[in-house]
């Protein structure tokens, strides 16, 4: 795609994405709003996993410490919701990273037991702090109210609160991975060794990716708390881990577009299983995965990608 | 490369467009004068899908109320959505049900964490959230949460029952107690303690020990209730831990008169998996006619169980309980909607399902009957004590009433 295609998809989307209110119900703009937290989770972890290489099967537990943060901020302390989820940001961002440290011993298949680790610990850890974290019975918030008199419903607020914390982290994402910090984490990927002598400091890298990554969930899971008004321990089994990472194969690997088909792809597609079949509900959506892999093997964005590449191509043969 | 753009406006367009919602306008969204749509929320997929079966088993029974005419000549039109027991996806599911397919009603969405999710909304959106599949004590609350409604016993309920018994029999017992730390756990301990009053709690009590679900064992919680002296066991604790403290107390040589929690009272989970002979004397509290009991095969409301499943659910199993349970709680939603005349408000349903009077249900022990007023939203308080005899639970003495002093 021109830099001229792409910047005017980029801003019909978003234009779409704005007027999106305006068309739809509160509950399906509730979908979409959980459709844009699950985007900036996915982006996250496709951070670590698409440009750097590091398979994590335990981002749910990133997601659980942001939405925990914020909900015990807001029902503890009574703190304003926009800061709790700059609190949720910085504090897994230093999760990320610390842990990033130890993983740096691990490699592919090792790396991705250690983080399975934590996403299976991650309930278990919740209910244990059970003064903070309400155990099992989880903490029950109250959905924020649009502020300066603005005449949305809540729905409508937590939509456009979303969205604007999504698009502000994907530019800064963008602008990340399209530098020097940006061909640096991809060369680890690539050949950790040549990186390494290219004057790549690999160890610095790959934790700060850690820490990022960690972090963009983080801030996903704190916007999730406050859409779904409650956190419980059973909202963050492995299985959540597990659905990132289905997210961000189907969405594309190392592409900042995929984190956004990847969303909607674990947003809707289970509900749509469920429509065409409620005995197996799950082998439909097996069904989904395998013929999207079989279909786009590089994901939806790499299949937009082709075809983009495609037409271009047509296109000056047809001039020439 | 244009024409490019185009289509992803198109596509997006469209995309956009299958998602919005036509309006309808109804006075009571989900009831037309041929239907009443129902909606529900089970898991079935994840960790807790073997409680699956309560969704369908219920839809199976609607179906039998359907081929039978009906309710005041309307179908029941019962939605269910799978939720995979978390409650982020019970509050979507809920939410597409509520907004999107306008049911009248919400009945028997399952689980603790899930329903105490939607607990708030449902109550802002004023829509019944009826006789909820969960056995804590906060669904009992219509002074906070007047669309709320739980069905079975709650865990304090049962506390209080079995602190009835202990005052009459034990009158100079010494109460040891082992709760799982949560709301679970502390649920049944108030009612231990609120049956017994304070000033018999501070006597009888000689110790308390908690567990935390995360723990490996509770063996050393087993020989400090003994060492205590305690001649009476409160045993609050979910299947796997009670299987341990069984075994360990029977390992140990201690022999207190001990109550198992409802919970724990499955013959095939916990008592065999822990010996029937260390089991034998286990005293718990009972409401239903256990299905897998030889005494009941003869039983009016075990046939007609028996010949409902043959034929609307054959699929399901005749020996999982969850599949009685789901029958009585669907008769009990028909008999509240019968209840309600031609009059199907929300409101007229709230109402109805808080003035049930001696409602029997096929599959409880016989003699405990349904009663709610507007006050009290808890339809079953009384249960009756049953001894482990070393092959099945043999119920015996009064059915205990928990909504009496």
């Amino acid at each position: 795609m021109t830099p001229r295609a792409r910047a005017v998809a980029v801003a019909v989307v978003l234009a779409l994405a704005v007027a999106l209110p305006f068309f739809v119900s509160n509950f399906r703009l509730f979908q979409f709003t959980q459709v844009a937290v699950y985007a900036i989770a996915l982006l996250g972890l496709n951070m670590l996993t698409g440009y750097n290489g590091q398979i994590s099967l335990g981002h749910g537990a990133f997601y659980a410490l942001g939405a925990y943060t914020t909900a015990i901020l807001i029902d503890q302390w009574s703190v304003p919701y926009p800061l709790t989820i700059v609190v949720a940001g910085i504090l897994c961002l230093v999760a990320g990273f610390l842990f990033g440290i130890p993983a740096l011993r691990l490699e592919g298949l090792y790396l991705a037991l250690a983080t399975f680790a934590l996403a299976l610990a991650i309930p278990q850890i919740l209910k244990y702090f059970e003064h903070w974290t309400g155990g099992s019975q989880g903490i029950v918030l109250s959905k924020p109210n649009p502020p300066w008199g603005l005449k949305l419903s809540p729905d409508q607020w937590l939509y456009y609160f979303t969205l604007a914390i999504l698009v502000v982290l994907f530019v800064l994402a963008r602008n990340l991975l399209a530098g020097r910090t940006g061909r640096a984490i991809v060369a680890i990927r690539d050949n950790a060794i040549a990186a390494g002598a290219m004057g790549v400091n690999t160890a610095l890298y790959k934790s700060l990716t850690f820490g990022v990554s960690a972090a963009y969930t983080g801030v996903a899971g704190a916007l999730s708390a406050l859409a779904i008004a409650f956190v419980a321990p059973d909202a963050f089994n492995v299985f959540l881990s597990i659905t990132f990472l289905v997210g961000i194969v189907i969405g594309g690997l190392a592409s900042i577009s995929g984190a956004i088909f990847g969303a909607l792809f674990i947003q809707f597609v289970p509900n749509w299983a469920q429509d065409i079949s409620k005995a197996a509900p799950w082998a439909i959506y097996g069904i989904f995965l395998i013929g999207f892999m079989y279909i786009m093997p590089f994901g939806i964005a790499g299949a937009i990608r082709r075809v983009a590449a495609r037409a271009a191509r047509r296109g000056t043969a047809a001039r020439a | 490369m244009t024409t490019m753009v185009s289509r992803l406006i198109l596509s997006a367009l469209v995309a956009v467009l299958a998602f919005v919602v036509p309006a309808t306008a109804a006075d009571t969204p989900g009831v037309t004068a041929t239907e009443i749509k129902i909606g529900n929320t089970n898991p079935y997929s994840g960790p807790a899908s073997a409680y699956g079966t309560i969704g369908k088993a219920l839809g199976a029974y609607f179906k039998k109320v359907n081929d039978e005419g009906g309710i005041n000549g309307r179908k029941i039109n019962y939605i269910t959505y799978d939720d995979a027991y978390t409650p982020p996806k019970t509050v979507e599911m809920v939410r597409k049900l509520v907004e999107q397919d306008q049911v009248a009603l919400l009945f028997q969405t399952l689980g603790t964490p899930t329903n105490t999710a939607i607990h708030k909304y449902m109550n802002q959106q004023k829509v019944p959230q009826l006789f909820v599949a969960t056995g804590a004590t906060k669904w009992n609350d219509p002074k906070n949460f007047p669309w709320t409604m739980g069905f079975q016993p709650n865990y304090q309920t049962e506390g209080r029952i079995y602190a009835q018994y202990i005052m009459k029999n034990f009158p100079d017992a010494k109460i040891g107690i082992l709760y799982q730390n949560d709301d679970y756990g502390k649920d049944y301990r108030k009612g231990l303690h609120d049956g017994l009053g304070e000033a018999n709690a501070k006597k009888m009590i000689v110790m308390e020990q908690t567990y935390e679900v995360t723990d490996p064992t509770i063996d050393s919680q087993i020989v400090n209730l003994k060492n205590s002296g305690a001649n009476v066991f409160f045993d609050v604790t979910i299947p796997k831990f009670a299987v341990q403290a069984i075994k360990k107390a029977h390992d140990i040589g201690w022999k207190p008169t001990h109550f198992l929690n409802n919970v724990s009272s499955s013959l095939g989970t916990v008592l065999k998996p822990a010996g029937l002979d260390a089991s034998r004397g286990l005293i718990t509290a009972l409401y239903m006619k256990e299905i897998t009991d030889p005494q009941w095969k003869n039983d009016k409301g075990f046939q007609d169980w028996l010949a409902w499943m043959k034929k609307y659910y054959p699929d399901g199993a005749l020996d999982d309980q969850s599949n009685a349970y789901a029958y009585n709680v669907a008769i009990l939603l028909t008999h509240t909607l019968k209840q309600c005349g031609n009059d199907l408000s929300r409101e007229n349903i709230m109402r109805q399902a808080g003035s049930l009077k001696n409602v029997e249900l096929p599959l409880l022990l016989p003699g405990i009957k349904v009663n709610t007023s507007a006050s009290d939203f808890a339809p079953i308080e009384q249960e009756q004590l049953a001894k482990f005899d070393g092959e099945r639970w043999a119920t015996f003495g009064e059915l205990y009433d928990a909504s009496k002093k």
